[in-house]
């Protein structure tokens, strides 16, 4: 009897996942192509997207602030394991990105950047869908692209990894 | 948008699908069990003590120590030890119309499997009871094989 070597084992969960207002406000901005965080009113850092509080001080944080649409890689990997759904292919860059105006950086993915191009401090901008198909979600952002920028010194972004 | 019109907004919901297949090898001895599952065939292992563990298991859960070689074909028929009803399957599970999952003592094996039975209703099932296996008409070497146990008549 020639034996069995692997089984599938199917794994799923249906939910349905519920933003709250803090992320509702920031993916509506998202659909009219605005990137919104907010503002701590005590130590003044600005969240994106905010989760309606400051972690650190454990206030609400209510100013609305609108970053840039570009930013700085603090971070990166380099996802080479393919896996269903991805809506790239690999090898490509996911890349932790500081955008200009916010003091924590967001993940996103990056396109139109060679593999080993790819670096800290490195200046990016958000490619987004075209702009009657903006929603309120994330993928109304594409991914990231690298810009003619000159690279943004360490001490610039070395509080925020 | 402003903040204030915006606490009169309902937060957004969306729903979430997250799917995964997961692959797992399954070793010699496990490896062994759905090759016979694939011949419509249910086997458990003896153990140096000489019990049936079924599914079969390359270690004794009772003493750590590793089972013998000797397969054991069991079954088809079984009694119920336990079980529970499902009143709401959900898509992946083995029966779309309710159903109980119950730890079933095939004959020959020392140790229950857990797997589906196909009662009807709830009030047809009762610990005890005897359920024999309906088969897949096409199996593949798994445990979906056999779609789930049905009350021996």
């Amino acid at each position: 009897m020639e034996l069995v070597k692997s089984i599938t084992v199917p794994v799923v969960l249906d939910y349905d996942y519920v933003t709250g207002r803090a992320q509702s406000r920031f993916l509506r901005g998202i659909a009219e192509g605005r990137i919104l965080g907010q503002r701590c009113i005590e130590c003044r850092r600005v969240y994106v997207p905010s989760r309606g509080a400051c972690g650190r001080c454990g206030v609400r944080t209510e100013e609305e602030i609108q970053v840039a649409d570009k930013g700085t890689v603090t971070t990166f990997c380099i996802v080479r394991v393919p896996s269903e759904n991805l809506a790239f292919n690999p090898p490509y860059v996911c890349a932790a990105v500081l955008l200009d105006g916010a003091d924590i950086p967001m993940m996103h993915v990056m396109q139109e950047c060679a593999l080993e191009d790819v670096r800290m401090g490195m200046r990016v901008q958000a490619v987004w869908v075209e702009k009657e198909k903006l929603g309120p979600t994330m993928s109304s952002i594409r991914y990231f692209k690298p810009i003619a920028e000159p690279d943004a010194a360490f001490d610039t972004y070395k509080e925020h990894l | 948008m402003a903040q204030t019109d915006a606490e009169h907004e309902a937060p957004l919901t969306a729903p979430h699908h997250l799917e995964y297949a997961y692959k797992r090898s399954v070793g010699p001895v496990l490896g062994r069990f759905f090759a016979g599952l694939r011949e419509r065939q249910i086997c458990g292992i003896r153990t140096r003590a000489g019990r049936v563990l079924v599914p079969p298991s390359e270690y004794d859960p009772d003493t750590g120590d590793a089972t013998t070689e000797e397969f054991v074909d069991v079954g088809p028929g079984g009694t119920v030890t336990s079980w529970t009803w499902v009143g709401n399957p959900r898509a992946k599970q083995p029966l779309q119309q309710p159903f109980a999952y119950a730890l079933i003592k095939l004959d020959g094996a020392d140790t229950p499997m857990l797997h589906a039975v196909d009662a009807l209703s709830e009030s047809h099932m009762r610990t005890g009871m005897r359920v024999r296996p309906r088969w897949r008409a096409e199996t593949k070497g798994e445990i979906g094989d056999i779609a789930c146990f049905e009350p021996e008549v």
